[in-house]
């Protein structure tokens, strides 16, 4: 791998004082890399943070895998994901805990992209899609569908996905003037997830008691019921999104200079912005079409890995790996606080995040220095 | 140097221009601000852009950023609209120093002035020693090459605008225009970043600044350019149209215009009201 940091540079560029600064050019630990034509600068810090984290998302991943109510051993388990166990062991591993167990590492790491991004367009770590009305719209979707009486396997899941969908669009198209600005979408964002909330509130009301019920249960984010059928349109949107998510993320961290800035660098807002705004929004609206509105990993995910890797700007990756460890390790301890009963992982998130976005609050009220 | 992109420009003659407003209305919404402008910024020079508050100084510099489109006539570059320009080739030509820019929390000078080299940057060249030479060059020119690693939120006002000119600067344009870079900077600061923009003009680079203060602009600019609501009342070097009878039309200040002892530039002095 040392090979291929040019700190070497060609003799004809050295000149002495140039070569006095030419290790003081970056904050420690930042190396730049070149291999041919392609070239970077990467933190090493960045990249170890990434690789714990991932590694912590697997470890408790693999325990969730291991762990319940049916008493299964590690080598049980790995004998059913070899193909070597009796049936029934087979079906609680592989269709049980299996796709559960990917739909909270792929959902996690889903929804901290989604707020990446949204935090990054609205240069702010309240603007996350929870907080700006998006889950409230999906929501309100769902509860809409129920009210109407139609049902099927995937009524609720349309109801919410094209809730939020719509709450987005709302939201997005309220808070317009010249291009859309941060703090806008964040206020009109609140204002919309507020009216949305007493709709809800209402809906519930008028629905039949089952009905209320069952979508109550929906709407608490529950990933109980996860099987392939959500994870495989979760995987394909995963693979859709993430490269052109990060194909901008660069574009995307330069305009959180500024807009102006950003255009006299040769970047085109609107489209960037819009892109990135769809993508978050697809992402979240996957997520919760399958598990219902699991809140926070959005709003924490990208702003932990941001002071865990020391990065100016949140990334994109980092987040992910974080979001994909706050969901398994919620789904954990929903599934341990109470036995047997397996709490929805969406309440857990809620107590957690709850307690960060008050810390968070107090934090920004104080002075943007004192923060840790 | 091994980058090409800042040769000097020798030929600093009045009459060659490659940046023109062309009849030029622009504004926002639906207030008109700028009205049939014309303007051909001068190759080399240090064009100053002078006028009262909201007489549309500021968007004429964003025109011709193209931050703002024309409702009617065109911003041309090389004799081709820049509307029709592919974004990061203009933006290899022509750097814009906004007048707010917001630093990233906690990010250092020297990542700050690096991101000045994305119009010049592929998805998979994004640190070519194209890039680093421009940056050590940036910072180098501007003198701020030991604060490198610091946090541009720990820096004084005076530094701050020097990382923000060097990013400009990475970028390596032919052409830098820059909104109002000596606002609330004090005075030797203020004449820092004039002095240096001096400097960047004799390197061959043509500068466009908004300034508020008039007797800098007569000092520094080698081409005024006095508006008031959205028209071009004069332009010229500022020994040319630097009278009272300007800034009587401008401002709408009485006031007396002596030679600078200094320079020999033309100095203005604001009347003291007569007492009763």
């Amino acid at each position: 791998m040392t090979a291929t940091f040019s700190v070497a540079t060609p003799p004809d560029q050295m000149d002495g004082a140039d070569s006095q600064n030419r290790a003081t050019l970056f904050r420690r630990g930042v190396r730049p890399v070149r291999i041919g034509r392609f070239s970077t600068t990467f933190s090493i810090r960045t990249l170890l943070v990434t690789f714990v984290l991932l590694l912590a998302a697997l470890a408790v991943a693999w325990w969730n895998m291991i762990s319940g109510s049916a008493s299964l051993t590690a080598a049980d388990t790995v004998q059913a994901l070899l193909g070597a166990a009796d049936e029934g062991t087979s079906r609680v591993v592989l269709e049980w805990r299996a796709p559960r167990v990917v739909f909270t590492l792929l959902g996690g790491a889903a929804l901290a992209l989604a707020g990446a991004v949204f935090q990054s367009q609205t240069r702010n770590p309240l603007g996350s899609p929870d907080i700006i009305g998006f889950s409230t719209g999906a929501y309100t979707g769902a509860l809409l569908v129920a009210a109407s009486g139609i049902s099927g396997l995937w009524a609720t899941p349309a109801g919410a996905v094209a809730g939020g969908v719509g709450t987005g669009l709302i939201v997005y198209l309220l808070a317009w003037k010249r291009g859309v600005s941060g703090m806008r979408i964040i206020i009109v964002g609140i204002g919309v997830s507020i009216f949305l909330g007493s709709l809800n509130t209402y809906l519930i009301t008028v629905l039949e008691l089952e009905t209320a019920m069952s979508v109550a249960t929906w709407g608490a984010g529950s990933v109980n019921d996860i099987s392939w059928v959500h994870v495989v349109p979760l995987l394909a949107m995963m693979f859709l999104t993430l490269p052109v998510m990060l194909a901008l993320s660069r574009d995307m961290r330069l305009m959180e200079m500024g807009d102006d800035a950003a255009a006299g660098l040769g970047i085109k807002l609107e489209r960037v912005r819009l892109v990135q705004f769809l993508c978050g929004i697809l992402l979240v609206a996957i997520v919760t079409a399958a598990a219902g509105p699991i809140a926070f990993i959005a709003l924490v995910a990208p702003q932990l890995a941001l002071r865990l890797t020391g990065a100016p700007s949140v990334q994109l990756i980092p987040a992910a790996a974080m979001g994909a460890l706050l969901l398994t390790t919620s789904d954990a301890i929903a599934r341990a606080a109470i036995i047997p009963v397996s709490l929805p992982v969406g309440v857990v998130t809620l107590i957690l995040g709850g307690g960060y976005l008050v810390w968070l609050l107090l934090s920004m009220g104080r002075s943007r220095k004192a923060k840790p | 140097m091994t980058t090409v992109h800042a040769e000097p420009i020798l030929t600093s003659t009045e009459d060659v221009h490659r940046l023109a407003a062309q009849d030029v209305t622009a504004g926002y919404d639906t207030r008109t601000v700028l009205r049939d402008l014309n303007l051909e910024v001068p190759e080399g020079s240090f064009t100053v852009i002078i006028g009262p508050n909201a007489c549309g100084k500021t968007t004429l510099l964003r025109s011709l950023a193209r931050l703002v489109r024309p409702e009617a006539g065109h911003v041309l570059l090389d004799g081709a609209a820049i509307t029709s320009l592919p974004t990061k080739q203009l933006a290899r030509t022509v750097g814009l120093l906004p007048q707010t820019s917001v630093a990233p929390e906690g990010i250092t000078v020297a990542d700050l002035v690096a991101r000045g080299r994305h119009p010049h940057q592929g998805l998979f060249s994004r640190w070519g020693k194209a890039d680093e030479a421009a940056v050590r060059n940036a910072l180098e020119v501007t003198g701020t090459q030991s604060l490198a690693t610091r946090a541009v939120d720990e820096l004084s006002g005076g530094q701050r605008q020097r990382t923000w000119i060097a990013m400009a600067l990475a970028q390596q344009t032919p052409i830098l225009l820059l909104d109002e870079p000596t606002t609330y900077l004090d005075i030797a600061h203020q004449i820092e970043v004039l002095e240096l923009c001096t400097q960047l003009r004799l390197e061959g680079r043509t500068m466009v600044a908004v300034l508020h203060d008039l007797n800098h602009a007569l000092r520094y600019a080698t081409h005024l350019v006095a508006m008031r609501e959205g028209e071009i009342i004069a332009q010229g070097p500022p020994e040319v149209i630097g009278t009272a009878s300007l800034v009587q039309e401008v401002f709408g200040v009485a006031a007396r215009v002596i030679e600078d002892p200094e320079t020999g530039r033309p100095l203005v002095i604001p009347k003291a009201p007569q007492k009763p």
